[in-house]
């Protein structure tokens, strides 16, 4: 499979795009109001962790129903340590990490040793996420069903060390987190494990023929990805500030994660930054139209998001980046779907 | 080379191998013959350490290799073309040949190997930056195969090759493999053609219900009245 690099060097109109957006979302913070900022930045959320979710679903073949799951575990971790012993998120995080690559490693364990696959790997998912949920909702030392808050000090000063301050400052945050995993996750995807994971995607049985450790790769994506989905946790946790055991581990919120890399595309490294971007922004705006209309309809983005998967199915069942790449002129492994 | 004694192999409650017993000399083509789901790829699979046997010895080249998991079974020299070839789809050509290397004892010989496969196979070699997909049935049999080389197996294990090929294209997938066994390469050919395979074949295995019901020479087999009648229609 060919570098990046490669393929846009194949098509200058993507490489001039490509360009031109890295540029306005350095210089964003200038330009927009608060409000937008707010909008680009949950889009990069979403782009960062639909990317930690397609490396074990796209790459690997693995589906987690229950990836919110690590977004509470590692947002939790690092929020309970600040508040209790002051402890930076940036150590939090280690905390945070280890915990949700344990609960990953469990569900593997289980799964890939007892030869739990397809439907009811997912459902293991649901289930650890549910579970989970509910031992927090009881949890008293991080303020169980009445939530969890972090403390709102001065927004002007920014403390990079603790993760408060402005929001332009977790807007920076978040893009270096999010080109960060892009850009490791071209180095994984042309790496030796890159490789094992498409091809048990693709055909198990033939991975394991050819002498391929199915049971080692498979933990590896389901570990790393939940490790990096916690990373997005914790910026999540110290920008709302705030946690609610229904909100961190709910169904919804892993389902939220799944539709940009499906929409974008799956087993793709543009797909779930694309998707994000189609699927957030046009979000906002339909929240805003009805706003504007007088109509408040509670769970309307969740229908609406459902409508958007429906025509992308229908429509592109690759995803859209796959259909996007080819009229941008991108042949090869990136156009695939 | 391979002994395989009283191995006994489960699905849940189902017993799909009972007491199975085969060797493999050095460089011969040791048929199994059966009826679909006789344990034909069962057999194969638990060899291959994809599946554990409840019970039972596998014996490779003198060391015990029973329950070992199949990428250090692989590693050991045994290889396989599984049934319906299991290419990957959406991998180039090259990209699955590669894949076949993925195993230390092929890894060294990664690209020695492709030319290797590219010259017994020309139209692997044109069709080298495809998606293997795209291939006919019968180009995606040649590429299975050659997938299975880039492990420099010792042992291969054929399951069913002829499988939905047109008959000049079995006849062709057949002389690949006497050309391996000629060059030294150890065979067991799986195949409901029993006819085909018992002609190329030296010692022959008859499966029935999960049991070694028969066996012995391949020319006997052929001979044999039992055979004749109930795999051969004569």
């Amino acid at each position: 499979m060919r570098g990046v690099g490669a393929v846009l060097r194949g098509a200058p109109r993507a490489a001039t795009g490509l360009a031109v957006l890295g540029a306005a979302l350095l210089v964003a913070p200038l330009l927009v109001d608060d409000y937008l900022l707010s909008v680009i930045l949950i889009t990069l959320y979403f782009a960062f962790v639909g990317q930690a979710w397609n490396l074990m679903m796209g790459y690997a073949g693995q589906l987690s129903l229950g990836h919110a799951l690590y977004v509470g575990l590692g947002g939790y971790a690092a929020a309970a340590f600040f508040v209790h012993f002051g402890l930076t998120p940036w150590a939090g995080m280690v905390i945070g990490i280890l915990v949700a690559a344990a609960f990953a490693a469990g569900i593997g364990l289980l799964a890939f040793r007892f030869g739990i696959g397809g439907v009811y790997f997912a459902l293991l998912t649901i289930a650890v996420a549910e579970f989970t949920r509910i031992l927090f909702e009881h949890f008293e030392w991080v303020g169980a069903t009445g939530g969890f808050f972090l403390p709102v000090e001065n927004r002007e000063i920014n403390d990079l060390l603790m993760l408060r301050g402005s929001p332009a400052m977790f807007y920076y945050v978040i893009l270096a987190m999010t080109v960060g995993l892009f850009l490791a996750n071209v180095a994984l995807i042309r790496s030796r494990m890159g490789y094992y994971w498409m091809a048990i995607r693709e055909d198990q049985d033939a991975a394991q023929a050819l002498g391929i450790n199915t049971f080692r790769y498979k933990m590896m994506a389901v570990v790393l990805s939940a490790s990096l989905t916690a990373l997005g946790g914790v910026f999540l946790a110290f920008y709302n500030n705030n946690l609610f055991p229904i909100d961190a581990f709910g169904i919804h919120r892993s389902i939220e994660i799944i539709l940009a890399p499906i929409i974008g595309g799956l087993g793709t490294l543009f797909g779930p930054i694309l998707g994000a971007f189609i699927l957030t922004p046009l979000g906002e705006v339909l929240t805003w139209a009805l706003d504007q209309l007088g109509v408040q309809m509670a769970g309307v983005k969740h229908l609406f998001y459902g409508l958007v998967l429906l025509v992308i199915i229908r429509s592109l069942p690759g995803g859209v980046w796959p259909w996007f790449a080819r009229r941008l002129g991108i042949e090869g492994p990136e156009a695939r779907p | 080379m391979l002994t395989v004694e009283g191995l006994e192999l489960y699905y849940g409650d189902a017993k799909a191998l009972d007491g199975v017993s085969v060797a493999v000399e050095d460089g011969e083509i040791v048929a199994i013959v059966g009826a679909n789901g006789a344990g034909k790829s069962s057999l194969i699979r638990a060899i291959a350490g994809i599946e554990t046997p409840a019970a039972g010895t596998v014996r490779f080249d003198g060391e015990d290799i029973t329950g070992w998991p199949s990428y250090r079974v692989c590693d050991r020299g045994i290889g396989q073309v599984a049934e319906g070839r299991q290419i990957f789809p959406n991998m180039t050509v090259r990209e699955n040949l590669e894949m076949g290397a993925v195993i230390p004892r092929g890894r060294a010989r990664c690209d020695e190997t492709v030319e290797d496969v590219f010259a017994m196979f020309p139209r692997l070699r044109e069709r080298e930056g495809q998606a293997a997909g795209t291939l006919s049935g019968g180009e995606q049999q040649m590429l299975a195969i050659g997938r299975c080389l880039m492990g420099q197996p010792k042992l291969i294990m054929f399951d069913e090759p002829s499988l939905g090929l047109a008959p000049a294209l079995v006849a062709e997938v057949f002389e690949t493999i006497r050309t391996l066994n000629a060059a030294g390469t150890t065979v067991i050919l799986v195949e409901q053609n029993v006819a085909m395979s018992l002609r190329m074949a030296r010692h022959a295995y008859v499966l029935e219900n999960g049991r070694i019901v028969l066996s012995g020479l391949a020319e006997d087999l052929l001979d044999d009245d039992g055979v004749r009648q109930a795999y051969l229609g004569l």
